[in-house]
């Protein structure tokens, strides 16, 4: 039996209360929407990007504790860092959140190693992911809204 | 004992004994995440007693065959069995003969079949359809379909803060170029039991059909299309004990005479030439193809169950289920109630403040207790009451109060993870 612990641990939980960098970037030079069409859950990304360097990014929406608290604890995870960076992250969470093993990326991922626990429950990896698929889609240049069916 | 919990003690009182009920359901006999599973998600798919369960493998095992069509044993034995769930789908919903009951997948091609045969045959421009604001996308999406293909007029009854359709809204609504009248038996997102009597008649008065959505009526409470009088009337097997991927389409027989086919093929047709082809009698001309034959002897052996069970009985006990979790669900602080009309089928759809709808269903599932949570396809609904989403409980005649205190507990354990 999975703890219900692992899932919601005090870092989500705490996010979900108060989630950090939450409302509009007015200056933002990029947003998106990001949409899960079976919960409900619905989020946009602010970002400012200032040369190959992500200097801001913030967000808005809707949604579970896992989905709030995994877009909290991305825009903190990002701030300040490359393009190239993001990416790499972005792979090593999905990584995480996905792989049987995790992909043993956990350690590597600070922070953001809190949302492991989504792995056991597979209906809820999708609210786990959809704020770093947003950004992945933004960050590439994506303008239609990101949709997780 | 609080007063709430005297309903063990009152009990067992004539009329339905669920422990006799859920023995009869194998699947119900579990333990999810170490706990006895508790399944409050009928509204989405009830469990199979064994009776349906032991018929559809003697179906497989003892009389597999193509119906219709053999002169050979098997398949006279297979048409003889479908052929008789097709008789008790229409002494179970009082229909006048069994020509009146077209077998389809479910709810939903029901509606598709009447939206694409009747409507898109009989509909112009300008006509309108009437809905109401609580239905699900199926009794939504045919007629936005229909509408485009026509030019017809999609028209909404709107609701009020407890989930009722106004029915004085309705009233003024209806005109002259009101061809349908559709709307659901009981909401799937709110319990609502709409005031069918009145809404057919205002209906009828003003010439427009009726299509009832009792997608959620057929398992808990009893139906008579006929006192009724609808034109139309539509349920799915899979949420009344029986097997998914049937359903039942009730016309009027004179209605679907004038109907042409919705789709062509085998099963359909009386002769068939490359000029010219003779369709068959009711209800197969709306039958193409083999159907689902196994599908249709469950669903006839599920309709013998609940009748054993006694409509009237399992309505009552449903409704003190209902009662008893109203009454707990109102007594938890933050816990807002979605639907709280005077008339309500056994569904209980809410939401938590400041806690969304899915860590609810994740949380309650750690515990074996199984609900629904999010929009329950119908994204209006949710609209209307101002939520994303809501969990919901939805009740059946194996249900216990036993399980409604697991559920009122876990609700409790829920607040806590997020205190
Ligand atoms: C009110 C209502 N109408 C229609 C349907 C569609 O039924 P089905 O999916 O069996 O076609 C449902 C089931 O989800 C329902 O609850």
């Amino acid at each position: 039996m999975f703890d219900l612990k692992d899932l919601y641990q005090e870092v989500i939980v705490d996010h979900n209360r108060r989630p950090r960098n939450f409302g509009a970037l007015p200056d933002a030079d990029r947003k998106l929407e990001g949409f899960n069409p079976l919960c409900g859950d619905r989020l946009t990304l602010y970002v400012k990007v200032a040369g190959d360097r992500i200097e801001d990014i913030r967000f808005d929406g809707t949604g579970c504790a896992i989905s709030v608290a995994s877009a909290s604890l991305m825009t903190e995870a990002m701030k300040g860092k490359t393009l190239g960076e993001a990416r790499k992250t972005f792979e090593s969470f999905h990584e995480m959140v996905t792989a049987r093993d995790g992909g043993g990326r956990g350690a590597a991922l600070g922070k953001l190693a809190a949302l492991a626990g989504v792995r056991d429950y597979p209906a809820r990896v999708k609210c786990a992911t959809l704020c770093w698929h947003t950004l992945h889609s933004l960050l590439h240049g994506g303008a239609a809204p990101v949709s997780t069916e | 004992m609080s007063a709430e919990r005297s309903i063990h003690r009152t009990r067992p009182r004539p009329g339905l004994d669920a422990e006799r009920v859920r023995a009869d359901f194998p699947l119900l006999a579990q333990q999810v995440h170490g706990m006895p599973l508790a399944y409050l998600d009928n509204a989405a798919t009830t469990q199979k007693p064994r009776q349906v369960i032991e018929e559809i493998e003697r179906y497989y095992r003892e009389y597999n065959a193509n119906i219709h069509r053999g002169v050979h044993t098997l398949s006279m034995r297979a048409t003889e069995a479908y052929e008789r769930a097709r008789s008790r789908a229409a002494q179970f919903i009082n229909a006048t003969s069994a020509q009146e009951i077209v077998f389809v997948r479910g709810t939903t091609e029901a509606i598709n079949l009447v939206a694409q045969s009747w409507g898109r045959s009989r509909l112009q421009a300008g006509d309108e359809i009437l809905i109401s604001a609580m239905e699900h996308h199926s009794n939504i999406v045919p007629w936005q379909i229909l509408c485009g293909q026509t030019g017809a007029r999609l028209r909404v009854i709107p609701i009020n803060d407890a989930g009722e359709l106004i029915i004085e809204e309705y009233e003024r609504m209806l005109g002259e170029r009101t061809r349908l009248v559709a709307v659901g038996h009981i909401s799937n997102a709110l319990g609502t039991i709409n005031p069918l009597d009145r809404i057919i008649e205002l209906a009828r008065q003003r010439g427009a059909r009726t299509l009832i959505d009792g997608a959620q009526a057929a398992a808990h409470t009893r139906v008579d299309v006929q006192a009724l009088g609808c034109d139309f009337y539509a349920f799915s097997g899979h949420k009344l004990y029986g097997p998914t991927g049937i359903g039942v389409l009730y016309g009027r027989e004179a209605l679907l005479e004038e109907m042409p086919p919705y789709q062509g093929g085998g099963d359909m047709i009386k002769v068939v030439t490359f000029e010219r082809t003779e369709y068959n009698d009711l209800p197969y001309k709306f039958e193409a193809g083999t159907p689902h034959i196994a599908g249709g002897i469950g669903l006839g052996a599920a309709i013998d169950y609940v009748e054993r069970l006694g409509l009237d009985e399992i309505a009552a006990y449903e409704q003190e289920l209902l009662a008893y979790a109203t009454e707990a669900a109102r007594a938890i602080k933050g816990l807002r109630l979605i639907g709280t009309a005077a008339h309500k089928g056994a569904i209980l759809s809410f939401v938590l403040e400041g806690i969304h709808p899915h860590d609810i269903g994740t949380i309650l599932d750690h515990q074996g207790i199984a609900i629904r949570s999010g929009h329950h396809c119908a994204m209006p609904v949710m609209e209307r009451f101002g939520v994303p989403a809501t969990a919901r409980a939805s009740f059946a005649a194996y249900n216990t109060p036993v399980e409604v205190d697991r559920l009122i507990r876990g609700v409790e354990a829920v607040k806590k993870v997020f205190s």
